[in-house]
C-alpha cells in the first residue's frame, strides 16, 4: 500500500498478467522459461519412476501375497546384466538432467554488459535498493525489457533475495558482494522474499518488485527522489515510518521486537543501563543513528543503525511524525 | 546352504534359558546404568531416542498449529509472555521469537537426538553383534560410554530448552549464531558431546565387524544391515570430527570473540557453511544408510525370498558412503559459491542418486515371485519405498542447478527433507522396531493394529508434507512465521497449510498409537517364538529375548537370505529349521 508512486497502469498490468500454474508461479523473466523446462522435465521423470516403482510394488504385493498353498518361488538371486541396466539407464537420465540444469543455470549467471545496475543492501529486516541518482527505496523498481543487475550485500547476517516469478535467488552475505541479473518484459508488480533465515522478523522481510512500462521508469525515478520533499514533514515521516520501521516498531501501542512509538515523545523511560531518558528530538535522532547508545529497559539491543540510509531530512520527518503519535 | 541343515537342535526347541534372559538376569537399576551388554545399551538408547522423538514431535505440532492461520495462531503476545516467564534466560519474548525457537528446537532435537542415533545406536547396538554371531561389541565399555555421552549431550539440550531455547535454526549458520543472544553455546556443547558418542559408536561397529564375525562368516555372508552399519560407521568416524571442530570454533568465536566466521570480527560466514555441510551432508547418509539396511532385511525375510543382487546392494552402501563426502556444496548453490564449484557439486550429487536407485530396484526384484506377508514391519518397509522414492526423486530438482536456485530455502526443501528423514529414516526405524521387537522383548504385538496404524501414518504423512512441495515450488520461503503478505501470491496457501496441519496431527497420533500398542504388548502380548518371521540370519537362532551372552548354543553361519530350510511350526507359531 505504501510504495513510492505505483502507477495505476502497473496495477492493471499485474491483474492482466498470466497467473501461475499448479506447480509454478508466473514465469516472467527472460531466463525463467528455461528453468521451467528443466522443472517439467524433472517432474516428468519423477512421475514416471514414482509410478513405476509404486505400481510394481503394489502389483507384486497383490500377485505374490502370502496365502495358503502358495510358496515363494526360487528365482535368480542376482543378474548382473539386469542390474547394470537399471544402473546405467538412471545414470543416463541424470546426466541429461544435470546438463539441462547446468545450461539454464549458466544463462542466469552472465549478466549482459548493458545491464542497469542497482545496489541492494539487506539489513535486518528491510531491503534497501539504491539507484544511480542516490534515491533509496524499499521496493525494487526496474524498467521492463532491460537487463537489470543487482549487486547484493548485507549489513549484518546472511539474507537471501528471492523473486519467485523470475526464478532468481542469491544470498546477501556480509563481507562480500554477490550479484544476480534478470530481465523482465512484463510490466507489473511481483513479490520479493528473504529466503535465508535472518532472525526475529524474517517473515516480514518482503518487498515488491515493480516493473515499469518502457519509458516510464526514468520518470518514476526522478519523481520518487523528490517525492518526500513535496509532503508536509509529518506525512513524509509517516510514509517513511511504514516502510522502514514497522518490522519492529508499532505506532498503535502494540509491542513488537522494539518498543511502540505511540505517545513516547516527551515521556521519561528507564534504560537498560539503569538511567532514565526523556524522549526528545535529539534522543530519537541518536537512537536512529546509534541505536545501542541508550537501549530501553526490557528490550534487546538488536536495532541496526540507519546511518547512511536515512538522510538528515528524513530523520527530521520521522521525528515530526512520532510527535503526532499521541 | 547345506551346512545349515545338519543340526536342528537349536534354541527354537527350548526357548527358556536357565538364569534368565538379558532382561531378567539382573533387575537392579545399577545393572542397567553400568551394563556392558550391547543389548541393554541398545534398549537404553531406544528408550532415550523415543522420548526425544516425542519431544521433537511436540515442537512439530506447535509449528504446524501455528501455521494453520496466516498470522499469529497459538504463538501470541500472551503465550509468548508465558514462555518467557517459564524460561530461565529470557525476560521478554515476541510471538516471532517463540516460533523461531520452536522450529530450531524441533530440528535440532530431531536431527541430533533422534534421526542420527535412532537406527545405529538403538537398533544397531542390539542387532549387530547378534547378526555377526558375537557375544558383544568389540569395546563394551566404550559402548556404554557412548550412551553416557549421549545422555549428557541430551541434558545440555534440556538446559538449552530451559534457558529459553535457541533461535538459529538447526544449521547454526554464522554470523547469526555468533550474534544471537539465545543459548547457542550450551546447545553447541551438547551437539559436540553427542558427536563424540557417535564417533565411538562408529568405531565400535567398525572394529566389531572386522574382528568379531563368527568363524565362517565371510564379508559376503554378512546380513545387509551389517553392511549398511559398517558403511555408516566409516562416515561417523571420518565426518563427525569436522562437526566437532566447527562447533568448537563457533563456541570459541562466541565466548572469546575470535574472528572465524563473523565478518564483523574478520571471519568468513561461508566458511562455516563449508565446514558445516562437510559433516552434515555425509550425516544424512549416517541417517539413511542404516534405514536402507533394515529395508533390505525386512523385504527379503517377509517375502521369503533371497535378497536380489546382494553384492550390488552391499557395494552401493559403500559407494553412497564415499560419494556422500563429495557433495556438500549442493547446499550452497546460492551462497555466493562460484558457478564452477556449483557445477561440480551438481554433477557429483547426481552420482549419489544411482546407488539409491539400484537399491530400490533390487528390493522390488526381491519381492518378485516371493511370498509376501503384509506384516507390520513389511508395511513400514513398503511405506519406506513409497516415501523414500518420492523424497529421492524430488531430490533431482535440488540436484539440478537451475531448479535448485528456484526451490532452495523454500518449503519444497522442507518437504523433500522430511520425505527422506521422516518418510525414510523414521519409517525404516518403525519397520526395524517391529521386526526386532519380538527379539528384543520376547513379546508379540497386535499385528493387525500395527498394519492399520501404518496405513494411518502413511496418509497423515502425505497430507502433511505433499502440500509443502507445491507451496515451495511457488516460492514460499521456509521458516516463515507470518505468511499474511504471501496470501495474494501463492494460490490456496491457507488451504494447503490447513491440510498440512491436519496431516501432522494424524501422523503424530499414529506414532502415539504405535507407542501404546507396543507398550501394551509388553504386558499382554503373547510370548514371541525365537523366529517369528522366518529369518535366516543369526539373531533368529537364539531365544527371544536372548540370554545375556547372546547364544546358548553356537549359531550356524549360512547364507542369511536362504529361507528354504525354515518351516512354520504351528505349535510354536514361529519358524524352525527343517530336519
Amino acid at each position: 500500500m505504501t510504495s513510492f508512486l505505483i502507477r495505476p497502469t502497473i496495477l492493471a498490468d499485474t491483474l492482466l498478467r498470466e497467473s501461475g500454474s499448479f506447480w509454478l508461479p508466473p514465469s516472467s523473466s527472460s531466463t525463467s522459461p528455461a528453468v521451467d523446462r528443466v522443472f517439467y522435465l524433472i517432474l516428468g521423470v519423477c512421475s514416471f519412476f514414482f509410478l513405476l516403482v509404486v505400481s510394481t510394488a503394489v502389483l507384486f504385493v497383490v500377485l505374490y501375497r502370502r496365502r495358503p498353498g502358495r510358496e515363494a518361488q526360487k528365482t535368480a538371486t542376482h543378474h548382473n546384466l539386469l542390474e547394470l541396466t537399471w544402473s546405467v539407464i538412471p545414470l543416463l537420465i541424470v546426466i541429461v538432467i544435470f546438463y539441462e540444469g547446468f545450461v539454464a543455470y549458466m544463462q542466469m549467471q552472465a549478466a549482459p554488459p548493458n545491464s542497469y545496475e542497482i545496489l541492494v543492501k539487506a539489513q535486518k529486516w528491510n531491503w534497501f535498493f539504491t539507484y544511480p541518482n542516490g534515491h533509496i527505496d524499499n521496493d525494487l523498481h526496474v524498467p521492463a525489457g532491460q537487463p537489470v543487475r543487482l549487486l547484493l550485500s548485507s549489513e549484518d547476517v546472511i539474507h537471501s533475495l528471492s523473486i519467485p516469478a523470475f526464478r532468481v535467488k542469491m544470498d546477501c552475505v556480509p563481507g562480500r558482494y554477490t550479484y544476480i541479473w534478470f530481465q523482465c518484459d512484463d510490466p507489473g508488480v511481483y513479490e520479493l522474499y528473504c529466503t535465508e533465515y535472518c532472525g526475529d522478523s524474517h517473515s516480514d522481510m518482503t518487498a515488491r518488485v515493480v516493473v515499469h512500462r518502457p519509458g516510464e521508469f526514468e520518470a518514476w525515478l526522478e519523481e520518487a527522489a523528490n517525492f518526500l520533499k513535496k509532503l508536509p514533514p509529518a506525512e513524509a515521516g509517516k510514509y517513511l515510518f511504514t516502510r522502514r520501521c514497522t518490522q519492529c516498531h508499532s505506532d498503535d501501542g502494540t509491542v513488537k521486537t522494539g518498543p511502540t512509538l505511540k505517545g513516547i515523545f516527551g515521556q521519561r523511560h528507564a534504560m537498560a543501563d539503569g538511567g532514565t531518558v526523556s524522549v526528545d528530538e535529539n534522543y530519537i535522532r541518536e537512537s536512529i543513528l546509534d541505536p545501542q547508545a541508550k537501549v530501553r529497559q526490557g528490550f534487546q539491543p538488536v536495532m541496526p543503525t540507519f546511518k547512511g540510509i536515512l538522510t538528515d531530512d528524513e530523520i527530521t520527518y520521522l521525528i515530526e511524525y512520532i510527535k503526532t503519535l499521541k | 546352504m547345506a551346512t545349515a541343515v545338519t543340526d536342528a537342535i537349536g534354541p527354537e526347541a527350548s526357548p527358556a534359558t536357565a538364569g534368565g534372559n538379558y532382561l531378567t538376569c539382573d533387575r537392579s537399576v545399577r545393572s542397567w546404568v553400568f551394563t556392558l551388554d550391547h543389548k541393554r545399551v541398545g534398549i537404553m538408547f531406544l528408550v532415550t531416542v523415543v522420548i526425544c522423538l516425542g519431544l521433537g514431535a511436540l515442537f512439530a505440532l506447535l509449528i504446524r498449529t501455528e501455521l494453520t492461520t496466516p498470522g499469529p495462531t497459538i504463538m501470541t503476545e500472551t503465550t509468548a509472555k508465558l514462555a518467557a516467564a517459564l524460561s530461565l534466560g529470557d525476560t521478554r519474548m515476541t510471538p516471532q521469537q517463540m516460533y523461531n525457537r520452536a522450529f530450531t528446537l524441533h530440528g535440532a532435537i530431531m536431527i541430533f537426538l533422534f534421526v542420527l542415533p535412532a537406527i545405529p545406536s538403538a537398533l544397531g547396538n542390539f542387532v549387530l553383534p547378534l547378526q555377526l554371531g558375537a557375544k558383544d561389541v568389540a569395546f563394551p565399555r566404550l559402548n556404554l560410554f557412548s550412551y553416557h555421552l549421549f545422555v549428557i549431550g541430551t541434558l545440555f539440550f534440556v538446559v538449552t530448552l530451559l534457558m529459553g531455547g535457541i533461535d538459529t535454526g538447526w544449521t547454526f549458520y554464522a554470523p547469526y549464531s555468533v550474534e544471537t543472544r539465545t543459548a547457542v553455546t550450551t546447545a553447541v556443547a551438547g551437539a559436540f558431546l553427542l558427536g563424540f558418542g557417535s564417533i565411538f559408536t562408529g568405531l565400535n561397529f567398525l572394529v566389531t565387524t572386522h574382528t568379531l564375525r563368527r568363524q565362517g562368516m565371510t564379508w559376503f555372508k554378512m546380513p545387509l544391515f551389517v553392511w549398511s552399519l559398517y558403511a555408516t560407521a566409516v562416515i561417523q568416524l571420518l565426518a563427525t570430527p569436522v562437526l566437532a571442530i566447527t562447533l568448537l570454533l563457533l563456541a570459541v568465536e562466541r565466548v572469546f570473540g575470535v574472528g572465524i566466521f563473523d565478518p564483523a570480527l574478520g571471519g568468513d560466514p561461508v566458511l562455516f557453511q563449508h565446514f558445516f555441510w562437510f559433516y552434515s551432508h555425509p550425516a544424512v547418509y549416517i541417517m539413511i544408510l542404516p534405514a536402507m539396511g533394515i529395508v533390505s532385511e525386512v523385504i527379503s525375510i517377509h517375502s521369503r525370498k533371497h535378497i536380489f543382487g546382494y553384492r550390488f546392494i552391499a557395494y552401493s552402501s559403500v559407494a553412497i558412503a564415499l560419494l556422500g563426502f563429495l557433495v556438500w556444496g549442493h547446499h550452497m548453490v546460492v551462497s555466493g559459491q562460484s558457478p564452477l564449484a556449483g557445477m561440480i557439486f551438481s554433477l557429483l550429487t547426481f552420482s549419489v542418486a544411482i546407488p539409491s536407485a539400484i537399491k530400490v530396484f533390487n528390493w522390488l526384484a526381491t519381492m518378485y515371485k516371493g511370498s509376501i506377508a503384509l506384516t507390520t514391519p513389511m508395511c513400514y518397509s513398503l511405506i519406506f519405498i513409497f516415501l523414500f522414492g518420492l523424497g529421492g526423486l524430488t531430490g533431482l530438482f535440488l540436484g539440478a542447478l537451475a531448479t535448485d536456485v528456484h526451490v532452495h530455502d523454500t518449503a519444497f526443501v522442507v518437504a523433500h527433507f522430511h520425505y527422506q528423514m521422516a518418510g525414510g529414516v523414521l519409517m525404516a526405524f518403525l519397520s526395524g522396531l517391529h521386526h526386532w521387537w519380538p527379539k528384543m522383548t520376547g513379546r508379540m504385538y497386535n499385528d493387525k493394529l500395527g498394519r492399520y496404524t501404518a496405513l494411518w501414518i502413511l496418509i497423515g504423512f502425505n497430507l502433511t508434507y505433499f502440500p509443502q512441495f507445491i507451496l515451495g515450488s511457488h516460492g514460499m520461503p521456509r521458516r516463515y512465521f507470518d505468511y499474511t503478505k504471501l496470501l495474494d501470491h501463492i494460490p490456496h496457501l491457507t488451504l494447503y497449510q490447513v491440510i498440512s496441519t491436519i496431516g501432522g496431527y494424524m501422523f503424530v497420533s499414529g506414532l502415539v498409537m504405535v507407542a501404546v500398542y507396543l507398550i501394551a504388548s509388553l504386558r499382554h502380548g503373547r510370548p514371541a517364538p525365537a523366529n517369528p518371521w522366518g529369518g535366516a540370519s543369526m539373531e533368529w537362532q537364539t531365544s527371544s529375548p536372548p540370554p545375556p551372552h547372546n547364544f546358548d548354543t553356537p549359531p550356524q553361519v549360512g547364507d542369511p537370505y536362504d529361507f528354504s530350510n525354515l518351516v512354520y511350526d504351528e505349535e510354536l507359531q514361529g519358524y524352525v529349521r527343517a530336519r
